[in-house]
C-alpha cells in the first residue's frame, strides 16, 4: 500500500507539472486542445491525491503500523472516530489533506467554468496545478505520509490526547478547505492581471463564490478552534491571540474585505487596484497560515532553520509576493477605476471605511504574530505580545467596524442626502441609544468599550431588522403574499443581499457576547479541599467530593485515569447546577519513568465542568495535586517494577490494573487539595449563537440561485395553468349564468 | 513491491496518460464543443445584467439609490442588457 501512495504522490507531482506548462503553452500558442489537456490534468491530479489520501486513511483505519505517521499518531486504542482524523493531525497527512482539497476544489471550479473565462482559465488552471506541484513535490521528497518502519512496533504512540475532541475531527479540514479555496481567486487574479481582463466581471463573478465559500469555511474553522479552546484547553477563554489562531484569522479578515469591496468594482468599477492587492494578500496569507504552522517557525527561529520545510515555503511566498507586486504594476493601467468617490457619505465610502478597519485588523494581527519572531531575529531573545497588546488595537477597530457593518446596509450609492439619512437611520439609531441610556442606568457604562460595542451592535441588528421589513413591505406590494411568504421569497429572490445582511447580525451579536464575556467575567483561582466554598460573581461554588475512574481499552488495559470533582453552585441559596470537572491523565510511553509513574507524565486533558446558559456560563476546571499522591505512586512503581518484568503480559497488565485501582481508590478516600478555576461569564453563548446566524447566512449568499431557464420555464408553465384555470372559471361562469 | 502494487500503479500510470492526453487526441469539432460555449457565456452574462437591474430596483424601493440616479443606471444596464440579448441571438442562430 506503502509503494502505491507512493507512486500516486509521484505521479500527481509530474502530471502537475505537465498541467502547469501543458496550460501555459495552450494559452501562449492558442492551442485549445493543450488548454483542454492541462484542465485535465486537474482532475487527473484530484483522481491521485484522493487514492493517496484515501490509502492512508485505510493505513489509520487498519492500525498499520508498518508506516511511520500511523506508528506515531494513532493506536489500536485510539477509537475508530479519532484514527480517521489523526490522519492531518500529523505535519505529512495535513500536506495531503491540503494537496487533496487543493486538487477537489480546483477540479470544480475548472468544471464550472470549462467553457467560460477561455482567456483567463489557462493561467489560473497553470497557478493551481503550480500549488499541487508545490505540495506534491513536499509530499514525495520532504514530508512522505508513506514512510515505513524497518521494525514494526506492536503498539502506536496514539493521538495526541488534546486532539481527542470532536471539533478537532473537523477543525483542520474546514481551516485547510478555506486556505485551498482561497487559493482560487488567487490564481484567477493572477490569469486577469496576465491577460489583461481585469475590468471584466466575469472573473470575479466566477470565482466569488469559491472566495465565499473560503470565508465560510475558514470562518467556521476559526469558531470550532475557539469552541475546542473554550471546552478543551482549561484555562477558560476562547480566544488566547495565539499564533496559530491567529494565522487563519488573518486571511478570514482580509477575505472579508475582499468580498465587501468587489462589490464597489461590480456596481462602479472602483477600487480595482485594491480589489486585485487583497485577493492576492489573502491567497499569500492562506498560503502564510499554512507556512506558520507546519514550518516549526511558531516554535522558534532555531526550529524553523531546522525544519525541511522552511525554506521550500519561503521560496513559494517569496514568489508569490513578487510575482503579484510585478504583475499589478505591469497592468496598473489596466486597473484604472472607471469612476471617483461621489461623496464621503455613500455607500462606497463605507465600504472603503469597512475596508480599511479589516486590513488594519488583518496588520495588527500580523505584527502581533510577527513580533516575537522579529524580535528573535534581532536579539536572540523572543518578546512575546500577549492579548493585552491585542486588545489595546483591536477592541476599537471592532466597534468601528459593528458600526460600519450597521451604516453599511442603510446608507444610499454615490451620494446620501439628508432625506435618506433621515429616513433610513432615525428608527435604528433611536433605539440603539435608548438601548445604550437604559444600559448605562444599570450600570454597563462602568466599562465604556464594552457599552459602546452593546450600542453599536443593537444598531446593527435595528438596522438590518428595518431593512428586512422594508423589503418584505416592497415585495407585499407586488404581490398578494403574506409576511412570511413575502420574506421567503425577497430572501430567496435576493440570497446575496439578506444572506449578507444576516452576516451582519451574526456579527453583530457574536461580538456583543464577546463584549460582555470579557469585560464582565469573574474569574477566581482557588485551591480546595472537599467541603471548601468559595463565592464567584454572586455564585457560590462548593467542592462537594472527588470523583476518580479508569477509562479501559478493548484490550482491558488501562487507557487514562481521570481524577474529578464534584462541584456544587448556587445562588441565594438555591442550587443552580451540579458540575463534574476532571483531569484525565494518559500514560507516558516511557518506561523509565515506572510502571505508575508513567501515567503522571504523560499528556493530561482537562474535561471542564460547564453550565451554560443564554444569561450566563458557570465554568470550572480543576488539577488535583498529584504531588500529594507521589508517596503512593513510588510505592507502585518499586513493587511493580521489580516483578513486572518477569510477569507474562497479561498478569502484568492484571497486577498493574490492580496497583492502579488502588491508588484511584485512595484518591476517593483520601483526596489531596485541588486547584479549581472558577468563571462566571455572561452571554458566551451568544458568541456561538452569533457564530451560527453568520454562517446560517453565508450559506443563504452562497446558495446558488436556482436555474435561470428552469425558472423560466417554471413560469411558463404556471401562467399557462393560471390561462388555463382562468378558462376554467369562465366557462363555469357562463354556465352559472 | 508485490504484483498487485505494481499493477495498481501501472493502471494509474495508463488511466491518467489516457484521461490527460484526451483533447490532444480529438478532432477540431469536439474541441471547438469542449472549449467554447459563446451561448452559454452570453447567457450567464444575461442573467447577472437582470440580477443587477433587479438589485438596482430594490435599491431604489428601499432607500439605498435616489430615484434620479436608478432611472440613469437602470437605463445603462437595460442598456447592456440589450446588447448582450442582440449578441445572444446572432450566436444562437
Amino acid at each position: 500500500m506503502a509503494t502505491v501512495g507512493r507512486a500516486l504522490l509521484i505521479l500527481a507531482l509530474v502530471v502537475a507539472a505537465y498541467g502547469v506548462l501543458a496550460s501555459i503553452y495552450g494559452a501562449r500558442a492558442q492551442r485549445p486542445e493543450w488548454v483542454a489537456s492541462g484542465r485535465r490534468a486537474v482532475y487527473a491530479v484530484a483522481a491521485l491525491a484522493t487514492g493517496a489520501f484515501a490509502i492512508l486513511e485505510i493505513a489509520f483505519l487498519r492500525s498499520d503500523f508498518s508506516l511511520s505517521i500511523v506508528a506515531s499518531h494513532s493506536s489500536t486504542t485510539t477509537p475508530t472516530f479519532y484514527k480517521a482524523a489523526a490522519a492531518w493531525s500529523s505535519q505529512e497527512g495535513s500536506l495531503l489533506l491540503w494537496l487533496w482539497l487543493l486538487s477537489l476544489w480546483s477540479s470544480l471550479v475548472l468544471f464550472l467554468t470549462r467553457r467560460q473565462l477561455r482567456l483567463v482559465a489557462p493561467y489560473a488552471t497553470a497557478v493551481l496545478l503550480g500549488f499541487a506541484a508545490f505540495f506534491a513535490g513536499l509530499l514525495v521528497f520532504k514530508a512522505s505520509p508513506f514512510q515505513t518502519l524497518a521494525m514494526v512496533p506492536a503498539e502506536g504512540s496514539g493521538l495526541n490526547p488534546l486532539l481527542r475532541h470532536p471539533s478537532m475531527m473537523i477543525h483542520p479540514p474546514m481551516l485547510y478547505s478555506g486556505y485551498t479555496l482561497f487559493a482560487i481567486p488567487f490564481a484567477f487574479a493572477i490569469g486577469a492581471l496576465i491577460t489583461r481582463q481585469v475590468g471584466a466581471a466575469d472573473w470575479i463573478r466566477s470565482t466569488r463564490r469559491f472566495a465565499l465559500a473560503a470565508w465560510f469555511f475558514l470562518g467556521i474553522g476559526v469558531m470550532l478552534g475557539a469552541r475546542w479552546s473554550y471546552m478543551e484547553l482549561g484555562w477558560g477563554g476562547y480566544w488566547a491571540w495565539d499564533p496559530v489562531e491567529n494565522a487563519s484569522l488573518l486571511p478570514w479578515l482580509t477575505g472579508t474585505a475582499f468580498l465587501h469591496s468587489i462589490m464597489i468594482q461590480e456596481k462602479r468599477g472602483m477600487l480595482k487596484i485594491w480589489n486585485i492587492s487583497l485577493v492576492l494578500t489573502t491567497g499569500i496569507l492562506a498560503i502564510l497560515g499554512t507556512f506558520l504552522v507546519r514550518s516549526g517557525i511558531l516554535d522558534s527561529i532555531h526550529a524553523f532553520v531546522g525544519s525541511s520545510l522552511g525554506g521550500p515555503f519561503v521560496v513559494l511566498i517569496g514568489t508569490m509576493i513578487a510575482g503579484s507586486i510585478g504583475l499589478v504594476v505591469w497592468r496598473r493601467e489596466a486597473l484604472r477605476s472607471e469612476n471617483r468617490l461621489d461623496s464621503m457619505l455613500s455607500r462606497e465610502a463605507i465600504f472603503l471605511a469597512n475596508n480599511l478597519v479589516l486590513v488594519g485588523l488583518a496588520f495588527v494581527v500580523f505584527w502581533g504574530t510577527f513580533w516575537p519572531l522579529i524580535a528573535e531575529a534581532l536579539t536572540g531573545s523572543r518578546r512575546a505580545l500577549g492579548p493585552p497588546w491585542f486588545d489595546r488595537y483591536t477592541v476599537p477597530l471592532a466597534i468601528v467596524l459593528v458600526l460600519l457593518s450597521g451604516i453599511g446596509p442603510l446608507i444610499a450609492w454615490r451620494r446620501a442626502t439628508a432625506a435618506n439619512v433621515r429616513r433610513n437611520f432615525l428608527f435604528p439609531v433611536a433605539l440603539a441609544l435608548l438601548l445604550g441610556v437604559v444600559l448605562a442606568a444599570f450600570g454597563v457604562g462602568s466599562r465604556p468599550l464594552a457599552l459602546a460595542m452593546f450600542v453599536c451592535g443593537a444598531f446593527v441588528v435595528f438596522a438590518v431588522g428595518q431593512e428586512f421589513w422594508r423589503g418584505v413591505r416592497v415585495r407585499r406590494a407586488m404581490t398578494d403574499d403574506g409576511p412570511l411568504a413575502a420574506l421567503l421569497a425577497l430572501v430567496g429572490r435576493n440570497r446575496r443581499r439578506y444572506g449578507g445582511y444576516l452576516v451582519h447580525v451574526g456579527m453583530a451579536v457574536l461580538f456583543i457576547g464577546i463584549a460582555a464575556s470579557t469585560a464582565f467575567n469573574a474569574t477566581t483561582d482557588v485551591r480546595m479541599n472537599p467541603g471548601d466554598k468559595t463565592t464567584v460573581g454572586g455564585y457560590e461554588f462548593t467542592y462537594d467530593k472527588p470523583t476518580s475512574g479508569a477509562t479501559f481499552t478493548q484490550a482491558g488495559n488501562i487507557e487514562k485515569i481521570s481524577f474529578g470533582a464534584i462541584v456544587t453552585i448556587r445562588k441565594d441559596g438555591k442550587t443552580v447546577a451540579s458540575l463534574r470537572p476532571e483531569r484525565g491523565y494518559y500514560p507516558s510511553r516511557d518506561a523509565s519513568l515506572g510502571p505508575v509513574g508513567r501515567y503522571f507524565e504523560g499528556e493530561a486533558t482537562s474535561e471542564v465542568g460547564l453550565k451554560g446558559g443564554l444569561q450566563r456560563d458557570l465554568w470550572t476546571a480543576m488539577t488535583p495535586n498529584i504531588r500529594a499522591l507521589k508517596p503512593v505512586i513510588d510505592e507502585g512503581d518499586k513493587v511493580l517494577g521489580a516483578v513486572v518484568d518477569e510477569l507474562p503480559p497479561e498478569e502484568a497488565g492484571a497486577l498493574l490494573g490492580r496497583s492502579l485501582r488502588v491508588l484511584i481508590e485512595r484518591y476517593e478516600a483520601k483526596p489531596p487539595a485541588a486547584t479549581f478555576r472558577f468563571i462566571t461569564s455572561p452571554m458566551v453563548t451568544w458568541l456561538w449563537i452569533g457564530a451560527l446566524i453568520v454562517f446560517g447566512g453565508g450559506l443563504i449568499a452562497m446558495w446558488p440561485a436556482p436555474d435561470a431557464a428552469r425558472r423560466r420555464a417554471t413560469a411558463k408553465l404556471a401562467a399557462r395553468v393560471a390561462e388555463d384555470l382562468g378558462r376554467t372559471e369562465k366557462r363555469a361562469e357562463t354556465r352559472t349564468a | 513491491m508485490d504484483i498487485v502494487a505494481a499493477l495498481v500503479i501501472l493502471v494509474a500510470i495508463c488511466g491518467v496518460a489516457w484521461i490527460v492526453s484526451a483533447p490532444l487526441r480529438w478532432g477540431g469539432e469536439r474541441m471547438q464543443a469542449e472549449v467554447s460555449d459563446r451561448v452559454a457565456e452570453l447567457r450567464a452574462h444575461r442573467d447577472a445584467k437582470y440580477r443587477e437591474i433587479r438589485d438596482a430596483e430594490l435599491d431604489m424601493q428601499t432607500g439605498k439609490l435616489s430615484a434620479d440616479d436608478h432611472r440613469v443606471l437602470d437605463r445603462q444596464l437595460r442598456a447592456e442588457a440589450m446588447e448582450i440579448l442582440r449578441e445572444l441571438d446572432d450566436a444562437e442562430r
